[in-house]
């Protein structure tokens, strides 16, 4: 199984780099473009194929995000069969 | 604004004080103000030492320093994996059983991550790393860290830091405000809290902060590279000198 952590700044956190691409598009020429927030990806390749929601939960809040300043959403993909 | 260069004797504040002080300085792969800290502590005629982050014994300490740097090159999140380390666990329960802890820059993140001090540092709002001297006004000289630095003192010291941003929900800041925790602000030369004098947008111009018990404490500049007039500033030395007639009083 493998885990895909997506970790996105709060929305009342300052997003610096978010601002500096959404004024870059406009600046390209992109319109219609709303917001921009930059983050961070992750991908964990798992034992088995069944989704340990908590586990990787937990390891979200205590480590793998920071729940001060980030919120994060956890997507499941199950491995090819080789 | 020119800055002469002062060549003085910068003899140690405390020589009057007969107890030497033992200080332990945390020591991760990728510190780098580990040395500033020691070269600090002994310019005031204390003794301190290193403590290698796989210690989990520190021995018998006054103090200890959490030093700037890069530690695990700040991968996943400035001080994430730092604060992992077997140390900080020891260094956990020292600030536990009431042991003064002041991390600096990478080490206030470090603090942070730990949940030894509320909040979290992110990316200056200018997203420039900045190398500069600041100044610093004292919020209050309640503190262990301010004690030597009435209310309004102004210090001139220096940042280098890309993740300095202050932030806390309005919740946490009601509450460190209520319980006296912000002891240090960015402000002007004339001691003004302006946004152009903040450095990296942090909430409330907040440069350093300490626990609810005020034992432990973290600020993002570095008050150990402020510490001889002979590198431009000698204003740190009146926070560690802080640090040390808490100690010697308490003793």
């Amino acid at each position: 199984m493998k885990a895909k952590i997506i970790i996105t700044p709060k929305k009342a956190v300052l997003d610096p780099q978010g601002q500096a691409v959404l004024n870059a598009l406009e600046h390209m020429g992109y319109e219609g473009v709303q917001t921009a927030h930059v983050g961070r990806y992750l991908e964990l390749e798992l034992a088995g194929n069944e989704p340990c929601t908590s586990q990787i939960e937990e390891a979200c809040e205590r480590f793998l995000s920071n729940p001060v300043i980030e919120d994060y959403r956890i997507e499941w993909e199950e491995n090819a069969e080789g | 604004m020119t800055d002469t260069l002062q060549v003085s004797n910068d003899s140690p504040s405390h020589k009057s004080s007969s107890k030497q002080l033992q200080f332990g300085v945390v020591q991760f792969p990728g510190s780098n103000s580990d040395q500033d800290c020691i070269h600090a502590v002994e310019t005031m005629g204390h003794r301190a030492g290193y403590l290698w982050h796989k210690e989990t014994q520190l021995g018998n300490l006054d103090a200890i320093l959490v030093p700037g740097g890069f530690s695990y090159g700040d991968y996943l999140r400035a001080g994430a994996i730092a604060r992992l380390s077997p140390v900080m666990k020891a260094v956990a329960d020292f600030a536990e059983n009431g042991g003064l802890v002041l991390g600096i820059c990478n080490g206030f993140q470090i603090l942070c991550e730990a949940g030894l001090l509320p909040g979290a540092l992110i990316r200056n709002r200018s997203l420039q790393f900045r190398s500069e001297f600041v100044h610093l006004r004292v919020v209050h000289d309640q503190s262990p860290f301010t004690s030597q630095t009435p209310e309004g003192t102004l210090l001139r010291v220096p940042i280098a830091h890309g993740e300095g941003c202050y932030f806390a929900d309005q919740e946490t800041l009601q509450e460190m405000k209520a319980n006296r925790q912000i002891l240090w602000q960015y402000a002007t030369a004339d001691g003004a809290l302006e946004d152009h004098a903040n450095p990296n947008g942090s909430v409330e111009h907040i440069a350093g902060i300490c626990s609810k018990h005020g034992n432990v404490a973290g600020l993002m500049p570095h008050p150990e590279r402020a510490c001889q007039s002979l590198i431009g500033s000698q204003d740190g030395q009146r926070l560690f000198s802080g640090i040390v007639d808490h100690l010697t009083q308490s003793s």
